[in-house]
C-alpha cells in the first residue's frame, strides 16, 4: 500500500522565529487583536510504500531525522494524510 | 609552503571562482572537487567549501549539500585531521554535516545583509593564518547568517576556544554572542560567514583576506 505521510516542521520555541515574528507584526498592524503568537515552518508530504500505517510512520521518521529537520533548531510532527 | 587546496562546487555555489583565485593569489594550487564525485583526501592538503546557494537553499541552507557524495569523504577527511575552511554557505553546509557546532538560521532582521563588517579574532586557527589580523573588516553577504546554539553548547565552545571570529561594531544578523565564525574541537575545521576572498587586494577595499588563505 502507498501511504501519504505529512511532516510538520516548526522552529523550536526557544529559537527566535524571525519569520513568525514578522508575520505576527503585520497581522497585528492590520487589527487582528486576538492574535498572540505566530510561528512559520514547513509542511512536507511523503509518499511511502508500506504494509501498514505504523511502518509508513517509521519510515517517515527515518527520513525526517536524516534530512528534513535539524534538531538544533526545529521540531517535527507526523500524521497520516492518506 | 604551497599547498594543493580542494575547492568544492555544488550546484548553486557562486563564490567558487573567487575562492579558486584567492587560493592562487595566496600561492597555492587549487583543485576542483565536484559535489557528485568522491575524492581521495590524500590528493589534497586542505579543502575549502565556498559560499553561494547550494541546492537553492531548499529545505534549509546547506542541508541538502551536506548529504552530497563529496561530503561523505569530507566528513571522513575531517576526522583524520584534514584542514577544512567553510565560508558563508560553506559554513552552513559544515554545520549541517555535523562537522561544526550550532546551526545558521534566517537573519534576525529578515533582511539580506551586504556590507563591510568589522571583526575580531577571538581564537586563532593554525590552519588558516589569520593570526596576524586581530581586528579586520571583511564583506558579509547573507540572508541566513544568524548563528544559533543552545546555552550549554555556547558555554562549551567558549570554554574550548572554538569561537574563531566575532562581529564588532554591530551584529548584522542577531548571531548568539556576536559569533561570526567557529571551529570544531580539534580546530582543523573552521568556518565564518564573512567573505575573506572578497578582500584580496587594495582595489577591492582591503587585502587582509589574503592572510586567511596563507596558513602559518
Amino acid at each position: 500500500m502507498e501511504y501519504v505521510v505529512g511532516v510538520k516542521i516548526l522552529p523550536r520555541t526557544e529559537v527566535l522565529d524571525s519569520q513568525g515574528r514578522a508575520v505576527e507584526k503585520t497581522l497585528s498592524h492590520h487589527g487582528f487583536e486576538n492574535l498572540s503568537g505566530c510561528r512559520v515552518g514547513k509542511y512536507v508530504t511523503l509518499n511511502i510504500k508500506a504494509d501498514n500505517e505504523d511502518s509508513a510512520l517509521k519510515e517517515a521518521e527515518k527520513v525526517s531525522e536524516f534530512v528534513l529537520y535539524n534538531p538544533l533548531i526545529e521540531s517535527f510532527e507526523m500524521e497520516i494524510v492518506k | 609552503m604551497s599547498m594543493r587546496i580542494g575547492v568544492v562546487r555544488f550546484l548553486g555555489t557562486n563564490c567558487d571562482r573567487d575562492i579558486y583565485k584567492a587560493v592562487e593569489w595566496a600561492g597555492h594550487k587549487p583543485h576542483w572537487l565536484w559535489y557528485a564525485d568522491h575524492f581521495d583526501s590524500n590528493d589534497v592538503d586542505a579543502v575549502i567549501v565556498p559560499g553561494g546557494f547550494s541546492y537553492g537553499d531548499y529545505l534549509r541552507s546547506g542541508a541538502l549539500a551536506a548529504k552530497a557524495p563529496v561530503m561523505s569523504d569530507l566528513v571522513k577527511a575531517a576526522d583524520k585531521g584534514l584542514p577544512i575552511l567553510g565560508i558563508c554557505n560553506g559554513f552552513q553546509i559544515l554545520c549541517e554535516a555535523g562537522l561544526l557546532p550550532g546551526a545558521l538560521v534566517k537573519n534576525e532582521g529578515l533582511k539580506f545583509v551586504d556590507r563591510w563588517q568589522a571583526l575580531k579574532l577571538e581564537n586563532s586557527c593554525e590552519h588558516w593564518g589569520a593570526d596576524k589580523l586581530q581586528q579586520t573588516q571583511f564583506p558579509v553577504a547573507h540572508g541566513d547568517g544568524r548563528f544559533v546554539i543552545d546555552d550549554e553548547g555556547l558555554k562549551q565552545i567558549q570554554d574550548d576556544g572554538q569561537v574563531w571570529w566575532t562581529y564588532q561594531e554591530g551584529n548584522p544578523n542577531g548571531s548568539v554572542a556576536d559569533i561570526a565564525g567557529v571551529m570544531n574541537k580539534k580546530k582543523n575545521v573552521a568556518a565564518l560567514m564573512p567573505h575573506p576572498e572578497r578582500a584580496m587586494a587594495a582595489w577591492m577595499g582591503s587585502d587582509e583576506g589574503l592572510q586567511v588563505f596563507n596558513p602559518q
